[in-house]
């Protein structure tokens, strides 16, 4: 009888881990951050197609970065079980802190798994917050489901460490939309002007959506390619 | 039967460069009034919007299933259902409402919206078994819609523009409340006025209470004058 293969969890954990953390930081990143009027989200993508930021419901909007195969479906089960529940009960009952749960437990349930790859992936799960009844809210999600809850700026993705510390050196509370923007857009430039191969950070190259305190019910929109140029040169 | 709300008198009207849709705002009951100020014109998304007529809970219901149905789709795909899709989404869910329609709970919506690709304002109207028929310039139904539509029939021309729209509305509004018993007038006196909803290339708009106001103003003005004449003539004509 042939012996089976034994290899110690804590090996196991650790590979996963690295498997994870390497797919991941082949991606570029996305950065959610608190204006004045909102949450803008600006990501680096060079599809105009396979988005990484879009809309669940109507005050909450989902991130995502790493295999988009791999997120793009939880990014379509959340829409589904959202419309579920706001249909079901009430639109107020769907709100970010229950959708970021089912996502933290529906990766982390993978990454528990023996014999499964990790999800390369990390979210984030944001709500725009209701005057005089709630706050923005800010979640991160983990390759391995672990779930933090952010302030002012979440950023995921490849260089996720350098942009959290540079936006820790430069990020003010009530900036304008184009504030925000520009913020953002000098943060993914700083990460990697020591990068020469590094393709120019331009309209071209970037995907920015916002929770858009000003709109009615569904407060997510997409900034087109002229608008995004004509902050960046504002 | 048990006497269940009823919605009644919606109408869509199309215009040069999009298509108006309108309802008034009374559920009524048998012979009693069950809700003065209902809604029964719901914007399903930036381009479209469903009016209902029938029993009204259900009504609402499928109105409310439509929209979520339209939104999830839109934000699975990027990008929305075409106005033929969703016109055909409407039928499949007024078929399915078929067994309990032969039971007397009868839906019958109107659709109407701005389709992008053929640049102009639509509307389509159902029949209980889930037939969908696409109607050229206007329609209304509900147990008013007859006498709207004979308004509607008479004062529609080719290529009217929004202002027209609205107004050829109120007028068939008002006469639908004035011949059918269910149909809620314009309330002066509560302030409760049509809801009336234009669809355009830019998205959707509701046309508000200060411009509906003083057209239906107008129109009752006029009838005053006119039958204070006739009264007049009356009394001075026969001995």
């Amino acid at each position: 009888m042939p012996s089976p293969f034994m290899v110690s969890p804590e090996q196991i954990m650790q590979e996963k881990d690295e498997l994870a953390r390497k797919g991941i930081q082949l991606g570029r990143e996305v950065v959610a951050l608190e204006y004045d009027d909102g949450i803008v989200f600006i990501a680096e993508n060079a599809s105009a197609t396979l988005r990484k930021v879009s809309e669940i419901y109507d005050r909450i909007a989902f991130a995502g970065v790493g295999n988009y195969q791999e997120y793009d479906p939880l990014r379509t089960a959340g829409i589904e079980q959202a419309e579920i529940k706001g249909f079901t009960y009430s639109r107020e009952d769907v709100t970010a802190r229950w959708m970021a749960n089912l996502y933290s437990q529906t990766i982390g349930n993978v990454w528990r798994q023996f014999d499964t790859k990790p999800l390369e992936i990390e979210l984030i799960i944001a709500e725009i917050g209701e005057t005089g009844f709630s706050t923005n809210r800010l979640y991160r999600i983990s390759y391995s489901g672990s779930l933090i809850d952010d302030q002012q700026y979440s950023v995921i993705g490849g260089k996720y460490e350098d942009i959290r510390k540079w936006l820790k050196d430069h990020y003010e509370a009530e900036l304008s939309l184009d504030a925000a923007v520009r913020l953002a857009v000098n943060a993914l430039r700083d990460v990697r002007k020591d990068q020469d191969d590094a393709p120019e950070v331009n309209a071209d190259r970037l995907e920015i959506a916002l929770l858009d305190g000003s709109r009615n019910r569904r407060k997510f929109r997409r900034l087109t390619k002229d608008e995004i140029a004509a902050m960046l040169d504002g | 039967m048990p006497l269940i709300p009823h919605g009644t008198t919606i109408l869509t009207i199309r215009f040069d460069g999009g298509v108006l849709i309108a309802g008034d705002r009374q559920a009524t009951a048998g012979y009693e009034v069950a809700d003065r100020d209902i809604q029964k014109v719901f914007e399903l998304d930036e381009f479209s919007s469903i009016a209902i007529a029938g029993v009204a809970g259900p009504a609402v219901q499928m109105a409310k299933l439509m929209r979520t149905q339209l939104e999830f789709y839109e934000k699975v795909e990027s990008v929305a259902l075409s106005l033929e899709g969703k016109a055909n989404y409407l039928a499949h869910l007024i078929r399915q409402n078929l067994p309990a329609a032969m039971q007397g709970l009868v839906i019958v919506p109107l659709l109407a919206g701005y389709d992008p690709r053929k640049k102009a304002g639509r509307l389509f109207k159902y029949d209980v078994a889930g037939g969908k028929y696409e109607e050229s310039d206007y329609y209304s139904t509900g147990s008013g819609g007859g006498h709207a539509r004979a308004t509607l029939k008479k004062r529609y021309r080719a290529g009217i523009g929004r202002d027209e729209a609205v107004k050829l509305a109120v007028e068939a509004l008002l006469d639908a409340s004035d011949e059918d018993v269910a149909t809620g007038g314009f309330d002066f006196v509560r302030g409760i006025y049509p809801v009336i909803k234009v669809i355009t290339e830019t998205g959707t708009a509701d046309v508000s209470e200060d411009e509906i106001r003083p057209i239906a103003d107008a129109f009752i003005n006029d009838w005053r004058d006119d039958y204070a004449a006739r009264r007049a003539q009356l009394s001075t004509g026969i001995d």
